[in-house]
């Protein structure tokens, strides 16, 4: 998966690009399905390798599909990346140990959920329809907010063409 | 790819059972993976499927434009109205205790329409996002 | 070295964000940055599944045989956050779309240089 990343890095035709991180949503699904989250792993698949991947082709058609070569070295966002990630390692040794039955993740709600009080086998379907409505109706509204965007972004007024420049 | 025999063939074999799988993920998703965001996008990949295909003309007579825009908003609706029920019942916004005279059955009424509220909405902005783009790559090429 | 065992999942995840963070900043291609965004995206996805999985633990979908679970909290939320983000990149796409066809083009050193042309031509009317 690191090496796919970094090749897309690398890759300047927007062609390979599309494909390649189609490809590394099919390797994070894997890798979702590893650590035991199901749906998610689901999601992951049907939405980044499927739907999302069509829709950058998509606008690929609408744009010209070659990277111009950048003016400037990138040293300093190099800089930068590595200098982020030091720090981000050096924060991260403070936190707890993979898979360990005592961090503070499995002692605080999780235990109340695994109870399924309310019959429903599936806990993440109904942590998300009932134990959480609100903030999936907040998702839905923003997936809603999402589309009527785009809407008026990309819809053509009748008779003219969208843009006035020239 | 709107003559491709191969691609024909194998995509009419597929795409009933691409929905089918949707449907199923949204009503089983109270006792195996799935629930209504996967739904809404399997459902909505296995259109986009078909508009590849067959190209996005046939597709609009299958979907129409007016109908994706009122999924949309349906989906939404649906969603903040169950909550309203809950209210109108007695109980608090979003609480599906009150749906039903058991509680444990109100709640799994109260999932059911919730689901099916993000399932409609997810799907419905896909295949928005999707016509959208497609669309206006067509024109382009009418205008050039 | 044990600590860099134990926590290999933190560093392939800060990886991956870092790799998004370069793409997002070193690139001037608009749908390359979007990609780079979603890398980084992917990346915390990865940072919420990961804490939540238990050695020996299943799938949190209840059933008689099993007695540990992975957390199904953050897989919650990791959900919605997929589909908020594809409905979001797709945002920034159409937005891609409409900057080239008033620019002409969708890099970023163009189209600061068509902007302060613009601008000149404006201060001299």
């Amino acid at each position: 998966m690191a090496f796919t990343v970094l090749v897309l890095a690398r890759t300047r035709n927007l062609f390979g690009v599309v494909v390649l991180s189609g490809i590394y949503s099919f390797l994070m699904a894997t890798v979702l399905i590893a650590l035991d989250a199901v749906d998610v792993a689901m999601t992951e698949a049907a939405v980044g390798a499927g739907v999302s991947t069509v829709l950058m082709l998509g606008a690929l058609h609408l744009c010209k599909s070659e990277e111009a070569k950048p003016a400037h070295r990138p040293w300093l966002p190099l800089a930068l990346s590595t200098a982020t990630a030091a720090l981000l390692i050096y924060g991260a040794l403070g936190l707890p140990d993979f898979a360990d039955p005592n961090a503070p993740i499995h002692q605080h709600v999780a235990p109340r959920y695994l109870q399924n009080e309310i019959d429903v086998p599936n806990v993440v379907t109904a942590v998300l329809a009932s134990f959480r409505g609100y903030d999936t109706l907040g998702e839905t509204t923003v997936v809603f907010t999402a589309g009527a965007g785009i809407i008026a972004l990309l819809r053509r007024r009748k008779g003219k063409r969208g843009s006035d420049e020239k | 790819m709107k003559n491709d025999l191969v691609l024909r063939v194998i995509g009419k074999l597929l795409i009933p059972f691409i929905l089918l799988f949707a449907v199923y993920v949204q009503f089983h998703g109270d006792y195996g993976p799935g629930g209504g965001f996967q739904a809404g996008t399997i459902f909505a990949a296995g259109i986009v499927f078909y508009a590849l295909i067959f190209g996005l003309d046939n597709a609009r007579k299958v979907v129409p434009d007016r109908l994706v825009e009122a999924m949309l908003a349906t989906g939404v609706l649906l969603y903040a109205g169950v909550g309203v029920a809950g209210l109108l019942l007695g109980g608090n916004y979003l609480d599906y205790f009150v749906l039903d005279s058991d509680p444990i059955h109100g709640q799994h009424r109260g999932i059911f329409w919730v689901e099916a509220g993000v399932a409609v909405t997810v799907c419905g902005v896909m295949l928005k996002i999707f016509y959208m783009f497609a669309s206006r790559g067509e024109r382009d090429r009418d205008v050039p | 070295m044990s600590e860099l065992i134990e926590h290999f999942s933190y560093i392939v995840t800060i990886f991956l964000m870092v790799t998004g963070l370069y793409v997002v900043m070193a690139r001037g291609n608009l749908i390359k940055k979007l990609v780079g965004l979603s890398v980084f995206q992917t990346s915390v996805y990865l940072l919420y599944i990961a804490p939540g999985k238990l050695i020996g633990g299943t799938a949190p979908i209840l059933a008689p045989q099993y007695g540990a679970y992975s957390n199904p909290l953050p897989h919650v939320l990791i959900l919605t956050a997929i589909v908020v983000g594809v409905a979001t990149l797709a945002l920034g796409l159409a937005l891609a779309v409409r900057i080239r066809e008033a620019y002409g083009s969708i890099e970023e050193d163009e189209i600061i240089t068509l902007d302060h042309r613009g601008d000149d031509l404006r201060n001299q009317e």
